[in-house]
């Protein structure tokens, strides 16, 4: 039997949000072996949200948004250097300069990339751009400034959306291709979708729902505009690729555990599952790089791009990392994202995807303040508010007690105590847009097969 | 004792001195129905859970026969300050008012005022007497507050006391009395409300095509999206700021004084570390918050933790209560002015969120921190000190110490 949990060796991969919470958590909790963090990028860890909004805007540099540290991790952080492997086994985890670290423990934490234009050679046009690093969003920032006469934005998440805001703020021309009926509508639903679109159209986008770009066109390696599914063309100076984010799993490839496209998948404490499906005890997985089963939302497998859950989930992961078995705490927290735009605060709690009705519970379109809360089978999952922020604890509890959907009549707003019909939130298949949501459920298809194959020697 | 009389043993003045034991009291009996048909709340999570439930509204004009306020159909009723509204006016008024006070449209306005918070603080620290006997709240804990306060909303400060009396019959108004008739003390609040607004209102029509950079002159000049206030709204608003903005404060400030007397090791860390200042006034605001009780009222039946609360009736929120359960705060009746895990309820939560609270931390870190080197050797002649009559926004009336 292994000794006390609070000593030996941890190995921490990844050095962003959720493996600096992580590593801070360990030793707030007593852990007093050695700890190791270990991050493909450079730099310490920092802050991915301002991105999108301020370095773009110029309001803060690429480089001012390290992370604050809550204490001192007392770790040895191996930054600039790539895991390529892992060999659960003999419990060691190869790195890109041909270093591996044995561990005790595990916590995989390496979060997603973005999604990149699947030409490669078109993305390659000077011009094109994807926004995930501190490099990306410098670079991008630079060029806004410069002036460009068009920016085209391919794909209306919100990583996207908050580009097209962006480059408005800035007086630059914007065109934003979406594949699906309308911005947001991965992570919102079709009926909030179209509220975003009137945003983005009253705000001097020119946004255009339900084509694809089917060619990046380039002169002398510049990017010079697209073409695009309707047969329609965009001449711009610059293109950014909001495609939504891939996984970082790729080094996982052969250690045998449940990793895949949606992520690493992990039970409610951090654990992560084989790809037989069974727990082990000395891996952890923690921020978007996971898949865990919520209760609320009937066990499925959740996988989210949130802020606040790669810090919940870190802490879950830490805790359990250096507790016994019955000191074990899952990870339950009510998923919350927040993004600005157009001047709007926009906030969620809940899993607004997993719904079938939405209907506004406080404020009105007209006012462009709202709360619109989301039901499942008659019951509240969801709540996304509009520069109605302060309103979302209230709902955050109707989720967590399964509160009755539509949520009954009462609510402070001078007007009729009754809620508007609910109607349909028509949250749309993830696959038929051109961003990921941010968060997807991840179940497993009962049409699907696994099927194991073993490398030969 | 029977838990239907809480609010009246609360609100009893023998009660001001030490309310807690009737809050531990209070919590432990859950949602308690009061002999006048009012609802007591003292436990944390209920009061969180209230302050930000739609269903309830601050708006007394929803209130229900008997609590009605009888004067509330009458045609020269005045307008209520945003403290008393619910969202969309609420919002629209908070938000006017917040255009020349903080973010997004002036983030800088708090930070700008901390050099010259310093130095009023600094002078009045200067002007105690070296030894002998001091009145915390009439040489230090008031004038500070109404100083800054005057100073940001373009009030003369000379003018105190033309407004110190009605801003003390506000207050008198703002107090839960059970089993007393609150016609008079109401009637009396308006009055004093009315001319507050007017004279507020006049000052600030004085500034009305004049530079200056003082929130009655901002109101006045620089409308934002949302226009201008009307003469109803801009009295209503500014007599809450000045009214607001000086009264919490003051007791806050004496409340941390005569704490930091009673408990000298927490003095002592303080004085030895001044970078305990900040975490030391959120304890403050836990552990002796100057702001107890909150009323609210059901737009519609509520069951509040397993009781039905009906619709129109008084809920009494109490704050104060919340932040010493012991389901939410470890040890709570400890002052710990290195506590970590203290998100109290000093400021409220919700929509009303202290409007003013980066202000109040500001004045009373600054307080504090000036006043602490010469507590040291400073003893209270009266413990406990005499308290104001207010149940609702408590403090001592004079903190009489000796230097």
């Amino acid at each position: 039997m292994p000794g006390d949990p609070r000593e030996g060796r941890i190995v921490v991969v990844g050095a962003s949000l959720a493996g600096l919470r992580a590593a801070e958590t360990l030793r707030e909790e007593g852990f007093t072996g050695s700890l190791t963090v270990v991050g493909d990028e450079p730099h310490p860890p920092y802050d991915r949200p301002p991105l999108s909004k301020q370095v773009l805007l110029g309001t803060a540099a690429a480089d001012a948004t390290g992370l604050p540290m809550r204490r001192e991790a007392d770790a040895e952080w191996r930054l600039g250097v790539r895991a390529t492997g892992l060999d659960p086994l003999g419990k060691r985890v190869l790195l890109a300069d041909g270093d591996s670290l044995p561990y005790d423990r595990l916590l995989i934490a390496t979060g997603t990339r973005a999604r990149p234009w699947p030409h490669p050679e078109q993305a390659a046009l000077d011009g094109v751009f994807t926004l995930r690093t501190r490099e990306d969003a410098g670079i991008l920032a630079e060029r806004l400034a410069a002036g460009p006469r068009r920016v085209l934005v391919i794909g209306a998440g919100f990583t996207g959306s908050e580009i097209a805001s962006a480059c408005r703020e800035r007086g630059v021309e914007v065109t934003v291709a979406e594949r699906g009926p309308g911005p947001l509508v991965g992570a919102l639903g079709g009926t909030l979708a179209k509220l975003a679109a009137g945003m983005q159209r009253a705000h001097g986008v020119d946004l255009r729902c339900g084509v694809t770009v089917t060619a990046l066109r380039g002169r002398n390696g510049r990017f010079t505009g697209a073409d695009l599914s309707d047969g329609s063309r965009v001449d711009a100076d610059l293109c950014v690729v909001a495609l939504g984010a891939l996984r970082n799993v790729e080094w996982l490839a052969d250690a045998g555990l449940a990793a895949g496209p949606h992520g690493v998948a992990c039970d409610a404490g951090c654990r992560a599952f084989t790809m037989y499906g069974i727990v082990t005890d000395d891996v952890f997985v923690a921020g978007d790089v996971s898949r865990f089963p919520h209760p609320l939302f009937e066990y499925q497998m959740l996988s989210l791009e949130h802020w606040g859950n790669a810090v919940a989930q870190a802490e879950v992961a830490a805790h359990n990392m250096v507790s016994p078995g019955p000191l074990r705490r899952p990870h339950l927290t009510v998923p919350v994202f927040w993004s600005s735009q157009f001047g709007f605060t926009i906030k969620s709690v809940g899993v607004p995807a997993f719904s079938d009705q939405v209907t506004i519970a406080q404020g009105t379109l007209a006012e462009r303040r709202l709360v619109a809360v989301y039901g499942y089978r008659g019951r509240v999952t969801a709540a996304v508010t509009l520069d109605m922020a302060k309103w979302l604890e209230h709902y955050r509890t109707l989720i967590e007690t399964a509160a009755p959907f539509p949520p009954g009549p009462g609510a402070a707003g001078g007007r009729p105590l009754v809620t508007d019909f609910p109607i349909p939130s028509d949250v749309p298949d993830a696959r038929g847009l051109s961003h990921g949501p941010t968060v997807a459920l991840t179940g497993h298809l009962p049409d699907r097969r696994l099927t194991v194959v073993r490398s030969a020697g | 004792m029977a838990v239907d009389t809480l609010l009246e043993r609360i609100t009893d003045y023998a009660s001001r001195p030490d309310p807690y034991p009737l809050y531990a009291e209070l919590r432990e009996a859950g949602v308690a129905r009061q002999t006048d048909g009012s609802y007591l709340v003292g436990t944390y999570y209920d009061i969180v859970a209230l302050l930000h439930d739609p269903r309830l509204s601050s708006d007394r004009r929803n209130r229900a026969a008997p609590h009605r306020d009888p004067d509330v159909e009458k045609e020269e009723q005045q307008r209520p300050s945003f403290i008393r509204l619910d969202d969309p006016e609420h919002h629209r008024l908070r938000s006017m008012a917040m255009r020349p006070f903080g973010p997004p449209h002036s983030p800088g306005r708090i930070d700008a005022i901390r050099d010259e918070i310093t130095r009023i603080t600094g002078e009045l620290v200067e002007s105690l007497p070296g030894r002998g006997r001091i009145d915390v709240v009439d040489d230090f804990a008031y004038p500070l507050p109404v100083t800054v306060i005057c100073r940001l909303l373009g009030v003369p400060r000379e003018d105190e006391p033309v407004f110190r009396e009605w801003s003390a019959t506000i207050v008198d108004s703002l107090d839960i009395r059970p089993g007393e008739d609150p016609g008079e003390r109401e009637a009396a609040g308006r009055r004093a409300r009315e001319r507050m607004g007017r004279y507020l209102v006049d000052l600030a029509e004085r500034r009305r095509g004049r530079p200056g950079d003082d929130m009655l002159t901002a109101f006045v000049n620089d409308p934002g999206p949302y226009g201008e206030f009307s003469r109803e709204e801009l009295a209503a608003t500014a007599t809450l700021l000045l009214v607001a903005g000086h009264e919490t404060t003051v007791n806050l400030i004496t409340n941390g004084v005569l704490t930091l007397l009673r408990h000298p090791d927490q003095l002592d860390l303080l004085r030895r570390d001044p970078g305990l200042l900040p975490g030391a006034v959120e304890e403050l605001l836990r552990y002796e918050p100057p702001v107890h009780m909150l009323q609210r009222t059901p737009l519609t039946r509520l069951d509040i933790a397993g009781t039905t609360v009906p619709e129109g009736v008084p809920v009494v929120l109490v704050p104060a209560s919340g932040s010493r359960d012991p389901k939410r705060f470890r040890d709570p009746d400890r002052f710990d002015l290195t506590r970590t895990d203290n998100q109290h309820l000093g400021f409220g939560s919700g929509i009303h969120l202290c409007y003013g609270a980066p202000l109040a931390r500001l004045e009373a870190q600054a307080a504090l921190g000036a006043l602490s080197p010469r507590l040291a050797t400073a003893t209270l002649l009266e413990d406990p000190p005499p308290y104001r009559h207010s149940a609702v926004l408590r403090g001592p009336r004079h903190l009489p110490v000796e230097l």
